[in-house]
């Protein structure tokens, strides 16, 4: 091509906006402005309701010794740590969380990160690289897709929660192995499922992935941010709901920002497999660390939650509670097994278009609103999600709630719903 | 070994010993004092063939490796690596324990979870000094910090902690350009009392309930800040590019990304899907020539024209001190209508008069910069991320950030942190105090530069950078540098493969405002006699020191060695 031919197309083209224009009245485009901590009693756009909303299991975001021992910790070292764990940003808290995780959790090592969804983001492609095989549930979390992304490897996926359909995966993979056994031999296989999922509210079969790990040679991540500090005997999670030995789970991969209180996530499992992240996990070395105060709250609840084990049972009484009182409203099902404490309310029968449906559930919360129950629609983003949940109303049970609130929101519930869909 | 960095005065003859043909000055070390006086006049000065873009001296250098040096460090891998083949060997037949950790018992016919080559550098190079790396402090990261003592008796696979501390080690390593990492003050009360009020966590994400009132009050302080029209704050540095890089581009769409870009830029331009195309570190000629040939020619194969081109660039880079060349980047993203998406993680607070970054510090337009982003871990003592521009930008980011949907919003007191610290350095406080800051790192960062390369250490990067890479090459010499250094009671950085080219480790310091004189003084002395014992005064344009102007725009001569 000729100067001028070449100047005349950079003179011609043009290319698209940065960002395409959005709508005024897009349906996520105006939070919700919580004025106040945003605990059982919540102020939402200057009106006072009862928190169903927050994922704050245990009731600890407003606890005083939390908050003292945040407060200690702002004393002594300030705010931000000002460095990656590498360059002079690990702190004695730091280490000292880690340890009281991983004896918690009875594992021998844990590692924390600075953010909740960086955790799994980050572990995943740690392990899993191009040319590994990872075998993930449809239902799985926005972290954990982002992270199979970033790791380049095969994602196969199985229905959710159906395990005929993962051993038909796996046994295919099992004949493809048959043709090709050089590279089966350093193909890695991994099983990743969530303890308690977000966006059903369902709880992964886990001896049957166990027994699945061992026949056909897989290793499992659990992505347990729903279901630690909710299930179990002393709230360790899923393991210990179905009493499995954790040394069978690879990597217990959870947040701080539900049970916990705090900010920030961990991951806990052996020595061989957590070191690794030490140098590879890229939320963990190329990023601040986490600050000490969230850390120190972290502790904290940590003791409070060693120290009165009743609590795991009291919530899910509450769990089992409302769930009840929320069978057989008309036009919304609930979705979620009885002890999750973040469950689903889906239209029974959707009106055609998402949008039409968002709208109606849009109205059904702010009514529920104006009655001083605050609750939210479980938010997606709609073109990036693999297998996009139907829209929904998340409802959240807590310790906090006494019966009397608990029955109030499911007979708002109720009452608005039958207003509004009929 | 390294290539000059393209524009500016750096596509001159070079002598064999290093110096300019022709008499002329090479970059950054010497100004005659014409030009000194013209530059003390204020006026543009060297940078003539870009057509006065620059309203300042843009200093910038990367001396070249001395080729002893050079030859030195290859060799000194290669012995290491001899010797990991050795120690491999040994530990595979159990002459040698082995000591780390290995696979279950029953997992053991498990296709192996890493590869064994994968961890032969860990296994056998950084193990040996890994004692530099993860030390563990117990007071604030201010100017001096507390380290808890370790030992090893097993050549650094485990660490035992004595219970000693080693108080009030100079700390060269936080990023505390300003000083905010404080825990007196009125940063931290504020912080305290929003502590007491709202709280450690939030438990929700922005879009469903967990957007407080503070998080409003914080984004519209950064954009007055920045001088933009909205911004958005995120809880993390990191996850703020890998989480609003690929809502902003697709397939389709074209990545022009610098070659040392941090790990974040990179993750999130490969999440996003679109092309990624490389240009060399801080290199106009070599960005051109992508966007000429991006436009000429369209996407590969199919030939249609790309969507979007987006240009990544960071303001200060943290392994090189080096500073983007924005009025050049921006002369080219208007010619070629391509967009700007600038990562002032180290730049925001550090550069510049009033501390507003590298737009600030090269006196530009922040409107000129489509995507304004940048951390608060380093100058505001705090954490997270945020991103500034046009009214537009931010209403998208608000629906479409993965960040906003998916990960919970940020902790109120750190919120309170960042807007106290933000306040006293536009001095809304009432106090001079910010701009005071502002001034004495800049003058530490002139003054550290200055007297190190008096002493004869090659230091890469920006004359203006707070970011102070000193170079080590050889691999023995990073375990010796960090080690000596702790012993002196000075806490440094020091770098190599693989955040590094192999062959170019270094020890980074990184300048404060908290650093005073006599600190600097002290640490130098330091530097001095540990360069003087380790050899690493490889600098071949020894600067005559000046006796007599501590803390000046300076100007000085260069002698030949």
């Amino acid at each position: 091509m000729r100067k001028e031919e070449k100047e005349e197309l950079i003179e011609e083209w043009q290319p698209e906006p940065l960002v395409p224009p959005i709508s005024k009245d897009h349906p996520a485009l105006n939070y919700n402005i919580v004025s106040g901590p945003p605990s059982h009693n919540i102020v939402v756009n200057g009106k006072e309701c009862i928190n169903f909303a927050s994922f704050n299991f245990l009731g600890l975001l407003d606890n005083p010794r939390l908050k003292a021992a945040a407060l200690a910790s702002l004393k002594k070292y300030g705010v931000g740590t000002c460095g990656p764990r590498g360059f002079y940003g690990t702190f004695d808290v730091h280490l000292d969380l880690e340890d009281r995780l991983a004896k918690f959790m009875k594992t021998e090592e844990a590692i924390i990160y600075s953010y909740g969804f960086a955790t799994i983001a980050s572990a995943i492609p740690a392990y899993s690289k191009r040319g590994d095989i990872v075998f993930v549930d449809k239902a799985a979390c926005f972290a954990i897709q982002k992270g199979l992304q970033a790791s380049r490897s095969d994602i196969k996926l199985f229905k959710h929660n159906d395990m005929a359909d993962l051993e038909r995966l796996l046994k295919e993979q099992e004949i493809e192995d048959q043709k090709n056994p050089r590279k089966a031999r350093v193909t890695r296989r991994f099983i990743v499922a969530e303890g308690l999922y977000m966006n059903t509210g369902a709880i992964c079969p886990l001896p049957e992935l166990v027994k699945l790990k061992y026949k056909y040679k897989a290793r499992i991540f659990l992505e347990e941010s729903l279901s630690f500090g909710v299930l179990g005997e002393h709230g360790r999670g899923v393991t210990e709901h179905y009493g499995i030995n954790i040394d069978d789970i690879d990597l217990i991969s959870a947040n701080m920002e539900n049970s916990l209180a705090s900010v920030g996530g961990f991951c806990c499992g052996r020595s061989f497999v957590i070191d690794h992240q030490r140098l590879s996990g890229q939320g963990y070395c190329f990023s601040a660390s986490l600050p000490p105060l969230l850390a120190a709250a972290a502790i904290e609840a940590l003791n409070i939650m060693e120290e009165n084990p009743g609590i795991f049972a009291v919530l899910k009484e509450k769990c089992e509670q409302i769930h009840k009182a929320l069978q057989g409203i008309s036009g919304l099902k609930v979705v979620g097994k009885s002890f999750s404490p973040a469950f689903h309310l889906q239209l029974e029968k959707s009106t055609g278009s998402r949008e039409r449906d968002v709208k109606l559930l849009q109205e059904i919360v702010s009514q529920c609103m104006n009655r001083s129950i605050a609750l939210t629609q479980a938010r997606y983003l709609e073109k990036e999600e693999k297998c996009l949940p139907p829209p929904s109303i998340r409802v959240v049970v807590t310790v906090e709630q006494t019966e009397e609130e608990l029955e109030k929101a499911a007979s708002t519930i109720k009452e608005v719903a039958q207003a509004i869909l009929l | 070994m390294r290539p000059g960095p393209g524009g500016c005065c750096c596509r001159r003859p070079t002598r064999a010993n290093g110096c300019f043909a022709n008499g002329e000055v090479p970059n950054g070390y010497v100004r005659s004092t014409a030009a000194a006086a013209a530059a003390a006049a204020g006026q543009i000065h060297h940078v003539t063939q870009n057509g006065g873009l620059y309203k300042r001296p843009f200093n910038e250098a990367f001396e070249e490796t001395p080729m002893l040096v050079a030859v030195l460090t290859y060799v000194g891998y290669g012995v290491l690596t001899l010797f990991g083949y050795l120690r491999d060997f040994l530990r595979h037949w159990r002459i040698e324990k082995c000591h780390y950790a290995t696979e279950r018992e029953e997992q053991k016919d498990f296709v192996s979870l890493y590869q064994d080559f994968e961890n032969f550098y860990t296994r056998n190079l950084y193990m040996r000094v890994r004692d530099n790396w993860n030390r563990p402090i117990c007071s604030v990261p201010g100017a001096k910090v507390d380290i808890m003592e370790r030992q090893s008796h097993d050549y650094n696979w485990s660490f035992k902690y004595t219970g000693n501390i080693i108080k009030g080690v100079i700390n060269m390593g936080s990023y505390n350009y300003l000083g905010f990492a404080r825990n007196t003050g009125s940063c931290q009360e504020a912080a305290a009392r929003v502590l007491e009020e709202y709280g450690v966590g939030v438990c929700s994400t922005r879009q469903e309930i967990g957007n407080l009132d503070k998080h409003e009050e914080l984004e519209k302080l950064v954009a007055t800040f920045l001088g933009v029209e909205a911004s958005m704050a995120y809880g993390m540095g990191f996850a703020t590019n890998s989480m609003n890089i690929p809502a902003l581009v697709g397939k389709g769409c074209l990545i022009l990304s610098d070659e040392l870009n941090h790990a974040s830029l990179v993750l999130g331009a490969r999440l996003s899907g679109a092309t990624i195309r490389i240009f060399k570190h801080n290199n106009m000629q070599s960005l051109e020539k992508l966007l000429k040939d991006a436009i000429v020619y369209g996407q590969p194969r199919t030939r249609r024209p790309w969507k979007k081109i987006l240009i990544l660039v960071e303001g200060i880079y943290s392994m090189e001190g080096s500073i983007v060349r924005l009025p050049e980047v921006i002369a080219l993203k208007k010619k070629y209508k391509a967009y700007l998406y600038l990562d002032e993680a180290h730049s925001i607070g550090a550069l510049g008069p009033t501390g507003r970054g590298v737009v600030d510090y090269f006196g530009l337009n922040p409107e000129d910069v489509d995507v304004l982003m940048g951390t608060f871990t380093k100058s505001f003592g705090a954490s997270g991320g945020y991103i500034g521009g046009k009214k537009e930008l931010i209403d998208y980011l608000r629906t479409h950030s993965h960040s906003a949907v998916y990960a919970t919003s940020m902790s109120p007191p750190v919120v309170e942190q960042i807007i106290t610290s933000m306040k006293c350095i536009m001095g809304l406080d009432g106090t001079s105090l910010g701009k005071e800051c502002v001034q004495q790192l800049a003058e530490n960062t002139r003054y550290f530069r200055r007297r190190l390369k008096e002493m004869g250490f090659i230091i890469y990067g920006n004359e203006d950078s707070p970011v102070v890479p000193l170079m080590l090459y050889m691999p023995a010499k990073i375990g010796a540098f960090g080690r000596e250094m702790l012993k002196r009671n000075i806490g440094v950085v020091v770098v190599g493969f693989p955040a590094t080219p192999i062959s170019e480790s270094r020890a980074r310091f990184c300048l404060s405002a908290a650093h005073t004189k006599e600190i600097l003084d002290t640490a130098l002395k330091e530097i001095d006699e540990v360069g003087d014992l380790l050899q690493l005064k490889y600098s071949r344009h020894r600067l005559v020191p000046l006796l007599d102007r501590p803390f000046d725009e300076t100007t000085y001569e260069e002698t030949e060695d």
